[in-house]
């Protein structure tokens, strides 16, 4: 593979008219099956890292807290929105507003579900369904505010760093590869956190068994709300990393949400691993099946993926059989 | 019901019936077509609340038994020519079938994980409606003719966009499912249902299948809101996607919530306040789902029981 950084593309390209580089590069014919497969296999695999990314968020607040947040989507949503009011405000170059927004949004979205924790969800003793019904009520509360202070409009950022890298058959975007590598670190960052540190320590505890955890002076409480955040931060970063790519709009929460579901589900609910081995494989193939044949088509594929899953093994794929 | 409370209850639900009979002799021409969607979507509640209220099962996808009711209804009729009361028996068909094969896998799994397929499956009808859009015209939806007949007897014929016809069909179909709900709660079956909701584990133990039990509620349940589905794209002569959306599936769980989960009466309350407080909001603003966000998380937090269950709690304990 001949790999060359073409570093020197002036910024004054307009996202839109890059859009349809990318479109020229990818959308050529004269590609052959193989060079086509791996394209797909390319864009599944970046894909995946930010599938795994929120899915990750998603499995440690059901891991550790027992609940299943319906508004972790609009977190996502949250975070690219907030990446975007960087961009326009911090202005300049767009590598300052990306740093910035990585650093901003997960501690504003973190913040936003502490307090969301302490007000709604602690009162209402985290019992399942009630927190489900609350989330959801969440989701519409996020998702019509950004739509009030933000508007309807999709908005492009422009991405940080701009290279390409370029195989034999097409120019590849970058970025991407710079997003599926920043996921990784996150990926391995929190795995690292989970089984090093005593706050780790402290969750896997609370996950195990939540009464002896608190016998043994771990402070509940706080680890709750710590993980409710930490599961909205790791959404909200993963929407910074993707708006350059796919633009900020406040419906954009919904098919991460689902499609964590579908990996959460596949990886059996609260199993780390399993999320992690599921996303991959939901990521890839998703990508796969948009690239040959439609987007809708992936969804609907991955849904029906579950359904075999669940009737052949109610818990998951690596979960315990009587979850 | 206890034998004296009968009577009472009797009295209730039949003045319920007749206020909303006299209703239309009453009511403004706004009023008076809003009453007859509140009533048909109303329905789309009670077959909800009868998976949620009275088996505790909560379910995050019923859109896609509505939607197969729509559809069922609507595309035979518009490719197909065929009649308003046959395309009305192909949906709620249509949605009985999708049901009870939702639920034959659907049931294998329980609690959250329930939920979350629920969610998916609709969400998986939604984007099939919209992938497959040479069929079902996706998003945009289709008309149905204006001039559909529900009966045509000789010198009898009913057309349906006629607003007394179609305030008194919205009347029979919410008596109907109505009527079927509280028989429902008060037979047999219904109080298996509810010892499910209570507790499974100790149903099980008397020796009842509850994966029978809840398969039938969810078949009922399915059923029912299919019903809703065809009617009202009869009533209302438009078959569009976004009653498939996820929108739809959480409408019935608020309309329940609101009105009280497990009354017969709830999910008509329900369904008639938040009707018209959308409404309300819409007129103020774009961002009118905001006041779906609010009142499902307030209900959360200071009225679990709803209206209805709040009223059954502090006077009338014999509410079925």
């Amino acid at each position: 593979l001949s790999v060359a950084v073409s570093g020197t593309v002036s910024y004054d390209a307009t996202h839109e008219s890059r859009g349809e580089l990318d479109q020229f590069y990818y959308g050529s014919l004269f590609m052959s099956f193989g060079p086509h497969l791996f394209l797909a296999l390319l864009e599944g695999t970046v894909n995946a890292f930010v599938l795994a990314l929120v899915a990750l968020g998603l499995s440690l607040v059901f891991g550790v807290m027992r609940i299943v947040n319906i508004a972790h989507g609009e977190f996502f949503m949250l975070g690219a929105v907030l990446a975007w009011s960087c961009s326009v405000l911090v202005g300049g170059v767009p590598l300052m507003g990306f740093i910035v927004a990585l650093v901003i949004s997960p501690i504003l979205v973190g913040g936003f579900a502490v307090a969301a924790d302490k007000l709604i969800l602690r009162r209402i003793g985290y019992q399942p369904e009630s927190t489900i019904v609350a989330t959801i009520g969440l989701l519409y509360i996020i998702q019509q505010l950004v739509l009030t202070f933000y508007g309807p409009d999709a908005r492009p950022v422009e991405p940080p760093v701009y290279f390409r890298v370029v195989f034999p058959w097409f120019g590849y975007s970058g970025y991407k590869l710079v997003v599926a590598c920043l996921s990784g670190l996150l990926l391995v960052g929190t795995w690292l956190a989970m089984s090093k540190t005593k706050l780790g320590l402290y969750m896997r505890a609370t996950q195990q068994d939540q009464e002896m955890a608190q016998a043994f002076g771990v402070p509940v409480r706080r680890i709750y709300a710590t993980v409710f955040a930490l599961g909205a931060g790791l959404s909200a970063v993963a929407g910074v990393l993707v708006v350059p790519i796919q633009q900020a709009h406040y419906l954009m929460g919904l098919d991460p949400l689902l499609l964590s579901f579908i990996v959460v589900i596949i990886g059996g609910l609260g199993s780390l691993q399993g999320t992690m081995v599921a996303a991959f494989i939901v990521g890839i193939s998703d990508g796969v099946v948009s690239v040959f044949f439609s987007p809708t088509l992936a969804k609907i594929v991955a849904t029906l993926l579950v359904a075999m899953v669940l009737v052949l093994r109610p818990g998951g794929l690596f979960g315990k059989e009587d979850s | 019901v206890s034998r004296r409370s009968a009577g009472k209850v009797f009295v209730l639900h039949m003045g319920m019936l007749a206020l909303l009979f006299v209703a239309q002799f009453l009511l403004p021409a706004y009023h008076h077509t809003n009453l007859a969607r509140i009533m048909v979507l109303a329905t789309y509640a009670i077959g909800y609340n009868v998976l949620l209220g009275y088996t505790g099962l909560m379910s995050l996808g019923h859109a896609m038994f509505f939607a197969a009711g729509m559809y069922g209804a609507g595309l035979p009729i518009y490719y197909l020519q065929f009649g308003a009361l046959q395309g009305f028996c192909l949906g709620v068909l249509l949605s009985l079938v999708v049901s009870t094969a939702f639920g034959l896998i659907a049931l294998r799994t329980s609690g959250v994980s329930f939920l979350i397929v629920t969610m998916m499956f609709a969400q998986a009808c939604y984007l099939a409606i919209l992938n497959f859009n040479k069929v079902t015209l996706g998003d945009q939806g289709f008309i149905l003719s204006k001039s559909l007949e529900f009966v045509a007897l000789g010198p009898v014929r009913l057309v349906l966009s006629d607003p007394t016809v179609k305030y008194n069909l919205a009347l029979l179909l919410f008596a109907g499912s109505f009527l079927l709900s509280v028989v429902l709660a008060g037979s047999p079956t219904g109080r298996v249902l509810i010892a499910v909701r209570e507790n499974e584990e100790r149903t099980r133990l008397l020796g009842y299948n509850t994966f029978k039990y809840k398969l039938l509620s969810l078949a009922i349940s399915g059923g029912i809101s299919g019903a809703a589905g065809a009617s009202y794209a009869l009533l209302f002569s438009y078959v569009g996607a976004s009653f498939a959306s996820i929108l739809y599936s959480i409408y019935p769980l608020l309309w329940t919530l609101l009105g009280g989960t497990g009354t017969t009466m709830g999910p008509m309350i329900g369904t008639g306040l938040m009707f018209y407080l959308v409404d309300f909001a819409s007129g103020l603003t774009s961002s009118y789902l905001l006041v779906v966000g609010a009142v499902l998380v307030m209900l959360i937090l200071w009225s679990p029981q709803g209206i209805m269950g709040a009223i059954r709690t502090r006077w009338l304990p014999w509410l079925p």
